[in-house]
């Protein structure tokens, strides 16, 4: 590996190192900066999650008080009965849906079907509102009934906390998707990355490969909420 | 690695005007994923499905260790194949593969740490505050 030292000469200071590490070296040959990019920001993400869904759990098994019972806590009142974990039940199915009509959008991109896309792309961010709008309903639900990040009626104070932070979190990165949605979906419409129309904000020309970047933001949102049901409605 | 190495040299020099310098590929390298349309239909319809088996483990109140295994083996079932076939992973650079899935396994050290972390908090309080809320 000796040879691999042997540079052009560079300058000194901060020039110097910025010119070693940006000396064209790719780790990922083939993959696009961009793709290579949304990914390690998605890595990073998981990070910002994985310690959410940490501390939730220090709280959870730390606290002397009886968890709430998320099963009891959401249910709904349906036809003279509480149905548990219902419209959580229904948000998982809506987020799945739009992860496979995001999945379509990439695959009609490739394929050049501007229209197929910006519409798949369209349902998705649709998909994406509902989720959100029936989120903001659970929170206003859980509100009304006393919960508070200090505390609530059924037990640890510390749910409260737990579910604003972490639905929170992840509600914002679903509204983001889908604001990004429109403005790529708008890009396909109107043919913005076939005729090579340069972006209003970088000034570079976008690729069809821009909605699968997309994509991979939306479906991680979608994998960040298996993992939200899993440890904090299910568990 | 001899791939590797072979850009390594070819890439770094900055305009020194070696003839396998000049990127092989065009500007703007673009993978092409085209899968057909059914794989992604059946994935969509296995996610479904995994989906209402983790809600039947609430539904039908099971509990102990046989809802937390289930929840598990339902909760990775999913999230592998949205990484693997929704976000094309089974067909990208191995490279960029091992990059992006080794990194979080590794929070599961984390994980064991707070957990012994967290026991201890629960047996201070016990000791300190008794077991009433």
């Amino acid at each position: 590996m000796t040879h691999i030292s042997q540079t052009t000469p560079r300058p000194a200071g901060w020039q110097g190192i910025a010119a070693d590490w940006s000396s064209d070296q790719r780790a990922f040959k083939n993959v696009s900066w961009g793709k290579a990019m949304m990914w390690i920001f998605l890595l990073s993400d998981t990070f910002i999650f994985g310690c959410f869904l940490l501390s939730y759990m220090t709280a959870r098994i730390s606290t002397r008080v009886p968890w709430p019972n998320p099963s009891e806590v959401f249910a709904l009142h349906i036809g003279g009965s509480n149905v548990p974990l219902i419209l959580i039940a229904i948000m998982t199915f809506v987020l799945i849906s739009s992860s496979g009509t995001m999945a379509m959008a990439v695959n009609f991109g490739y394929r050049r079907d501007r229209r197929k896309t910006a519409i798949l792309m369209l349902l998705t961010a649709a998909l994406g509102a509902t989720f959100v709008g029936m989120q903001a309903f659970e929170w206003t639900k859980l509100i009304t009934e006393g919960v508070r990040p200090w505390g609530n009626s059924w037990g640890a104070a510390q749910f409260g906390s737990s579910f604003f932070m972490i639905t929170g979190f992840h509600g914002t990165h679903v509204t983001i998707g889908v604001i990004f949605l429109l403005i790529v979906a708008r890009k396909v419409w109107r043919g913005d990355y076939d005729t090579g129309r340069r972006g209003f904000f970088t000034s570079r020309r976008g690729h069809y490969e821009s909605v699968e970047i997309m994509g991979l933001y939306w479906h991680f949102v979608d994998l960040v909420w298996v993992f939200i049901f899993a440890f904090f409605y299910l568990w | 690695m001899a791939e590797a190495t072979a850009n390594g040299l070819g890439q770094h020099g900055l305009g020194a005007g070696h003839a396998h310098e000049a990127r092989t590929a065009a500007p703007h390298a673009e993978v092409h994923q085209e899968h057909p349309i059914k794989l992604y239909l059946v994935v969509w319809a296995w996610l479904f499905i995994l989906s209402a088996c983790s809600y039947m483990v609430d539904y039908f109140g099971l509990h102990g260790y046989l809802r937390w295994s289930l929840i598990l083996i339902f909760m990775m079932l999913k999230a592998g194949l949205i990484v693997a076939f929704f976000m094309h992973m089974a067909w990208e650079r191995l490279a960029l593969t091992y990059a992006i899935i080794l990194p979080p396994i590794l929070v599961l050290v984390f994980v064991a740490m707070m957990v012994f972390e967290a026991d201890y908090t629960l047996f201070t309080r016990l000791v300190f505050f008794g077991d009433g809320p």
